[in-house]
């Protein structure tokens, strides 16, 4: 027997302490409870507690009519409610049948990618807080903030944004809009460069980030991973090319996708994905066509204020439509966007009524924050702080 | 990959436990027995490429004999193609084989069913409530809890509707 074996024989059994990250930690960035097992400064084990602002929207769309619905969506990931209300409503509309046409499209496109950016910019910046650099959070979310207006121009709201209506927007995109669209598209890749060359290639961050938090590409399919996270993997998954929408086929655009699944890949998933987006939205924004920006589908569309106020017909129609007394097809559908953490499903079954018999509302981070547990074993505490923050988890989408 | 290409493979093996195969619905829809439908469900991903559980949820219908289904949605990457399965089980016996051992992305979309509506996934490692209080003595999202107070009386809108 060496020496080795002695020792360890009479060595006391390994005691564990408990560690609870949450639910109110800076560092969690959302209301939601981790109880990490720890060896000293190592992770043995976690255990996640989520449920803490669960506010039961799919009991409560069963009670609302479909355009009702919206604002519940906003609340969802409400980084990105436009691409939530958009997807809704592009579920509603597969319902009914309804065809958009390509300016609808493409205003749909400039809102969701807008969207988009502002939900990288937000969680990669994050990822930059939680590594100790505050400088890159601070300078990006000036943009964040353009983006922001670009918002309040569309639909007159900044952050749960209930932007656009069943059938296209309420409001047509504005002169205004599209120049400060413009201003945002010519400001940000300067700040995103500068926002890369802070971090991308920085050793503390690389050091901090490279083999931190992976996941192979097997156990992030296994595990339902969709968007940045899967893509960081190395699965070329992105619902816009796999099953295209809102006519995202007439554009040609890069699905970035990382090596190693782990936190540094993340993030330069994500920030390859907002010059794609930056490209987009320049894209649509040029080839905008001309035409209505509404569909005025039958059981949706409201008729204008004006007329509902002098004219007898456009009220009777007013009133009908908020009343819910309209025709929706008994069936079911399945409608899937790519949000800003992956795919964002509508799943809706209706029974012909006014209001959806059954919703279900498939949350990216909800299904991969499971996986949470797996991907810190073994590593130190402040490696989980920056994996949780690279997963994107939204607190708002992780519990409904 | 065609609609018919997967209810020819499944037949075979499976034509007692298919109940219904709906065409119409935007994706290949399929009824299936309860104590079939982890083997369906594992053929499905391991010969037909099935290997992405998209989503996995509950619905309740009061009137059926078999109150209470869940529907789960798959996707094939490779051909991408999606399909829907449905199995049904009555609210005195809500049993259906966890998928946890298949899929590691189930374990909480069937906590989550459990919490909703009180399926009971046999063989799930850690069948609790997710979303709502562990105190909770009833499902909430079967349709005999109306999100109203039935017993206001200051609010009556029978007129609109609803």
């Amino acid at each position: 027997m060496n020496n080795d074996d002695n020792k360890n024989s009479i060595e006391e059994p390994k005691s564990y302490n408990t560690l609870n990250l949450g639910p109110t930690h800076p560092a969690t960035h959302g209301i939601f409870q981790n109880v990490l097992t720890m060896d000293g400064e190592k992770i043995v084990d976690a255990e996640q507690t989520i449920g803490y602002i669960h506010r039961a929207f799919e009991k409560i769309a069963e009670r609302r009519a479909y355009y009702q619905i919206t604002p519940l969506t906003d609340r969802m990931n409400y980084c990105s409610s436009p691409i939530n209300n958009i997807g809704w409503h592009l579920a509603v509309e597969k319902l009914l049948g309804v065809e958009t046409n390509k300016r609808i499209d493409y205003m749909r496109i400039i809102a969701m990618e807008l969207a988009r950016i502002a939900d990288h910019l937000v969680c990669n910046s994050v990822i930059g807080v939680d590594s100790g650099a505050l400088t890159g959070f601070v300078y990006v979310f000036q943009e964040r903030e353009k983006i922001n207006e670009v918002y309040e121009e569309l639909c007159g709201a900044r952050l749960t944004t209930h932007l656009g209506c069943i059938g296209g927007f309420e409001r047509d995109i504005t002169p205004k809009a599209i120049s400060k669209i413009r201003t945002v598209m010519k400001s940000l890749p300067k700040v995103l460069h500068e926002f890369e060359n802070l971090l991308m290639r920085n050793r503390i961050f690389m050091d901090r980030t490279i083999n931190v938090g992976g996941i192979s590409a097997e156990r992030a399919l296994n595990y339902s991973f969709t968007g940045p996270c899967l893509r960081a993997a190395g699965v070329d998954y992105d619902v816009r090319v796999m099953e295209p929408y809102s006519s995202y086929q007439d554009f040609d655009f890069v699905v970035p996708v990382g090596q190693n699944g782990d936190t540094y890949d993340r993030f330069c998933v994500r920030q390859t994905e907002m010059w794609e987006s930056i490209k987009l939205i320049n894209n649509a924004l040029e080839n905008l066509p001309e035409g209505k920006f509404n569909m005025e589908v039958p059981a949706f569309f409201m008729p204008p204020k004006e007329q509902v106020y002098s004219q007898m017909e456009p009220l009777i129609s007013h009133f009908k439509k908020v009343m819910g007394e309209i025709d929706i097809p008994a069936k079911e559908i399945y409608q899937a966007v790519e949000g800003g953490n992956g795919e964002l499903g509508f799943y809706i079954v209706s029974d012909g009524g006014r209001t959806p018999y059954r919703v279900h509302f498939r949350r990216p981070c909800f299904i991969y924050y499971q996986a949470f547990p797996e991907m810190v074993r073994g590593a130190l505490l402040s490696d989980a702080i920056l994996t949780l923050s690279s997963m994107n988890v939204i607190a708002g989408e992780l519990d409904a | 990959m065609e609609n018919a290409t997967i209810i020819d493979f499944l037949i075979p093996d499976f034509s007692e436990k298919i109940l219904l195969v709906d065409e119409s619905a935007d994706i290949l829809t399929l009824i299936v027995d309860s104590s079939a439908a982890k083997n369906i469900i594992r053929t499905l991903k391991e010969q037909l490429n099935f290997f992405f559980l998209t989503d996995l949820c509950g619905i309740h219908y009061p009137e059926q004999e078999k109150e209470l289904g869940v529907i789960y949605h798959l996707h094939n990457l490779l051909d991408n193609k999606r399909i829907r399965i449905k199995a049904f089980v009555t609210k005195e016996n809500p049993q259906v084989e966890s998928l946890t051992d298949i899929f590691s992305g189930a374990n909480w979309m069937e906590r989550e069913t459990y919490d909703f509506y009180g399926i009971e996934f046999t063989g799930h490692p850690n069948l609790k409530r997710i979303l709502n209080v562990d105190y909770m003595d009833y499902f909430p999202m079967r349709k005999e809890y109306p999100l109203e107070d039935a017993t206001r009386t200051d609010k009556d809108d029978k007129f609109f509707g609803r």
